[in-house]
């Protein structure tokens, strides 16, 4: 996989490079995307807040004007390409090499633009305390559940605006319907569920798609991400809960994928063919008889904190206090 | 008289700098040493920094490791530094540079200068002490530990079994009794140089000098030879996770740690700066003579270090996922399995409900689909009523159900026909009430419609269904609380078996039942389970029914409730 890595490094251009300004302590965002233009302010926004240092981006051949916004920022180093995006393993290998050539020694984060990171006391403590405790703890790899989030009603009814907060609109979600398994090959936990599984998969249970992930890894040359940021390579580094009843820290990735965006974005997808599973997931939303799905129900739970999440077992201090 | 500060100081150097100017500048003579490992360009720059204060002084630089006699060493030079240059000072308190006053210094000199012999210092024997990590305790001081545990992993350990193995024991010098504690102390000039002037130091030293984790041993160990009056207790506020490392403050902990009133904390993170801006300005300084009470943050730390070990029961989640039998709780909260039940009674899910108050579902494990309390489509937590989605992964399903429904309790009804998956995974679960009366789903088949062959053929198979459940109950390792009557003995007398199920749930209170559930029509029953034994099937668990004699008596009794004493 690593050999893949330096492979597909070569499909990468460079557009603005500013890594030189990456200091050592620095926490860095790797993220890949296309056409998401309308997401990338708010986003930024988000994790410089947290206390991002520096964001490298890889530009899937967009055309709505986002790689140009990112060129202007100043804590942004981005390349793109005009390859698969499959091929590349949904953006794996070219991220495994940015990762490698300039993650080395750093804690790494490695996100798509619609996922954001909630962690215990993130309200009051930056991304570097909480790497700070880990790198004291010896803990090289945090797990971050992604948590689908969807709006009251039709996705479509409220348009989304650049810049604002997606959770304005995507407030909901499930709280306690997840499955999990152990997946003996990486040792990560697979785990399965949300809305998504509900609304799409009722009848196919097994191709509902995975929700762990592990985004924050203080990264070295010698890790890779192995399937999407569900699973790395060396397997140690997938065993972030704990086996004998006790719990670990973790956080999760809230997920504004269901936004008014997602319709349009879905009927692209599946006719690029370039996602997971031979677009086994947008084939099931494109399929669904309403092009604007509603996941809501009465026992969605409307998000307030992360101390909610933490409350319904979703997330855990573990022994961070 | 006053204090004075000795900080061994090697990160963070413009906090620690911060924090020395504040002590020096409100009174305390500071001497720091500063870890060799910190580059020259740094100190340097430290040092220039903090050069303006005429009560502070740097001594002497050793190259400190965690574990080893160096940071022991460091500490000697920097008092014996301090002792000689600042003639007034009466208490040195040792301090790191990540620690924090959190009252106005002038309070802690108040404190000290009204305890003018006291040293303060935790210090406590082996065997008292429960609180060492990774299992050396009284071997640190008797076996040698020439290798560093931080570089040299392998060698310390194998080194450590070797002499294990070997029987080796180092020889504590004569006079002295191994004590251990925090190695954050306040001890009193007298104390102090006695310990660094005592004409055996050098023999002491030679010990200590092997001994693993000495800072946490030798002034612990010496205070108790010369000290007139040791409060066994350190001053600095400082909590350490189950790892052994200590518990970290951050901005957001600052109520907390203005209202313990204790009088330094470590560690606070660096980048914490509303801290340093809050206690590090003397403006706040109310005169409290208050004593120092950690209490509540000991309660938030033990809190967080349970939850690391022992975690939330019952809940299963990406950072939390014991292995079998690991789990501490299989599930999070009592709940209730009836078997049969709801196939003798008509409406007792509805009657269950009223009598306990309790959530109680159909078939939560029917093939069809999930048969949630009045037939909801979504339950709780979002859960699916779609079967498939259960039978993907029936564990998950009910722990999933068991968390998302804590403090309300739950019942649901199983038989033979549902999904057997779940039945090894209830029958070890402390937190399963399991009553099953057993052959009654035969009653389903009795006022059925279907021809008999077909009858014949599902009661043979559902019987051996039962039986197998029957056996899982009953294996040795079951867990759950169960309860087994055969259909007979239960129709004999309904009311006692169901009084205790009833009592057990307790959701309120004791009390008699006045109201019993309304038993389906038996009448011919008998005559149902004979015709079946014609047909070469044996329906065994059903108990023994008299095949017609008692024809009309059962729901006669029945019929009217009554009361039972």
């Amino acid at each position: 996989m690593r050999a893949r890595a330096l492979f597909k490094r070569r499909e990468l251009r460079s557009v603005v490079d500013r890594t030189k300004s990456i200091k050592a302590n620095d926490i860095l965002c790797f993220s890949t995307f296309r056409n998401e233009g309308v997401r990338l302010p708010f986003f930024m926004k988000y994790y410089r807040d947290l206390g991002v240092d520096h964001f490298l981006f890889v530009d899937n051949d967009s055309d709505d004007g986002g790689r140009e916004f990112l060129a202007g920022q100043r804590d942004v180093s981005l390349w793109t390409t005009r390859d698969s995006y499959k091929k590349s393993r949904f953006g794996v290998d070219w991220l495994n090499w940015l990762q490698r050539r300039y993650g080395h020694g750093r804690w790494t984060l490695v996100v798509d633009v619609d996922e954001f990171l909630v962690y215990p006391f993130c309200d009051t403590r930056s991304l570097h305390a909480l790497t700070d405790w880990l790198d004291t703890s010896s803990v090289k790899s945090f797990g971050a559940m992604l948590l689908d989030m969807y709006p009251k009603g039709p996705i479509n009814a409220v348009p989304y605006a650049a810049g604002q907060d997606p959770f304005e609109i995507a407030s909901w979600f499930d709280s306690g319907n997840y499955t999990i398994q152990k997946n003996h090959d990486y040792g990560n936990l697979w785990i399965q569920g949300g809305p998504r599984a509900r609304m799409f998969f009722a009848d196919k249970p097994e191709r509902a798609p995975a929700l762990n992930k592990v985004p924050l890894v203080k990264w070295d040359r010698s890790y890779t991400y192995a399937s999407s940021t569900h699973s790395l390579l060396p397997r140690g580094l997938n065993l972030v809960y704990d086996e004998w009843g006790g719990e670990k820290a973790s956080g999760c990735l809230m997920h504004a994928k269901f936004l008014d965006t997602f319709t349009s974005k879905a009927a692209e997808e599946l006719s690029r063919k370039q996602h997971y599973a031979n677009s086994h997931e947008y084939k099931a939303y494109y399929s669904s008889q309403n092009k604007s799905p509603d996941f809501w129900c009465k026992w969605s739970e409307k998000h307030i904190n992360w101390r909610q999440l933490e409350i319904l077992g979703l997330m855990s201090k573990g022994n961070w206090a | 008289m006053t204090v004075g500060i000795v900080m061994l100081v090697h990160t963070a150097l413009d906090r620690a700098a911060e924090v020395a100017r504040h002590w020096a500048s409100n009174g305390c003579p500071v001497v720091i040493h500063a870890d060799k490992r910190v580059s020259r360009p740094d100190y340097t720059a430290f040092v220039e920094e903090l050069s303006d204060l005429p009560n502070l002084k740097f001594s002497k630089r050793h190259r400190c490791e965690w574990g080893t006699w160096s940071i022991v060493g460091a500490a000697q030079t920097a008092c014996e530094l301090m002792l000689s240059s600042f003639e007034d000072v009466r208490h040195v308190y040792l301090a790191s540079g990540s620690c924090m006053p959190l009252r106005p210094v002038s309070e802690l000199v108040d404190y000290l200068a009204a305890r003018p012999r006291v040293d303060f210092i935790e210090s406590a024997t082996t065997q008292d002490v429960p609180w060492t990590v990774g299992g050396l305790d009284s071997e640190r001081f008797t076996l040698r530990f020439p290798f560093s545990w931080k570089r040299n992993r392998y060698l310390f350990d194998r080194y450590v079994r070797m002499q294990r193995r070997l029987g080796y024991k180092r020889r504590v010098p004569l006079g002295l009794v191994p004590h251990m504690g925090s190695q954050w102390w306040c001890l009193t000039r007298q104390t102090l140089s006695a310990i660094l002037e005592s004409p055996d130091r050098k023999i002491y030293e030679r010990y200590f000098r092997r001994v693993w984790i000495p800072d946490e041993s030798y002034f612990q160990t010496l205070a108790r030879l010369y000290s007139v009056s040791i409060e066994s207790r350190s001053l600095t506020l400082s909590k350490f996770d189950f790892q052994g490392k200590p518990h970290i403050f951050y901005d957001d902990h600052l109520q907390l740690l203005r209202r313990s009133d204790c009088f330094v904390a470590r560690k606070i993170w660096p980048r914490a700066n509303r801290l340093y801006a809050t206690f590090l300005t003397d403006s706040l300084a109310v005169q409290r003579r208050a004593e120092p009470n950690p209490g509540k943050i000991d309660r938030i730390f033990a809190k967080a270090v349970d939850r690391r070990t022992r975690g939330r029961p019952g809940l299963y989640m990406q950072s939390r996922f014991p292995n079998y039998g690991r789990e501490n709780g299989v599930t999070s909260a009592p709940y209730s399995v009836f078997a049969g039940f709801s196939d003798l009674f008509d409406g007792f899910e509805t009657w269950l409900a009223k009598t306990t108050g309790s959530k109680v579902h159909g078939h939560l494990f029917a093939p069809q689909e999930v048969e949630f309390s009045g037939k909801q489509e979504i339950y709780l937590g979002c859960l699916s009523n779609s079967a498939a989605l259960r039978d993907y992964n029936p564990y998950s399903f009910l722990n999933n159900l068991i968390w998302n429904t804590r403090g309300e309790r739950q019942c649901l009804q199983f038989g033979p026909a549902d999904n057997q998956k779940i039945t090894s995974h209830i029958a070890r679960d402390p937190n399963a009430q399991i009553s099953v009366v057993t052959g009654a789903w035969s009653v389903r088949l009795f006022h059925s419609n279907s021809n008999f062959s077909d009858i014949r053929k599902s009661a043979a198979q559902l019987q051996k269904i039962e039986s197998e459940f029957l056996d899982v109950l009953r294996a040795p390792a079951t867990k759950a609380r169960v309860r087994i009557w055969t259909m007979a003995e239960f129709v004999e007398s309904p009311m006692e078996p169901l009084q205790s199920i009833i009592d057990e749930i307790g959701q309120r209170g004791p009390r008699r039942l006045t109201e019993a559930p309304k038993m389906v029509d038996l009448s011919g029953f008998g005559q149902f389970l004979q015709n079946l034994k014609n047909q070469g099937m044996h329906p065994h668990l059903m108990g023994d029914f008299p095949a017609e004699s008692q024809k009309h008596q059962t729901p006669q009794v029945l019929s009217k409730p009554y009361l039972v004493k």
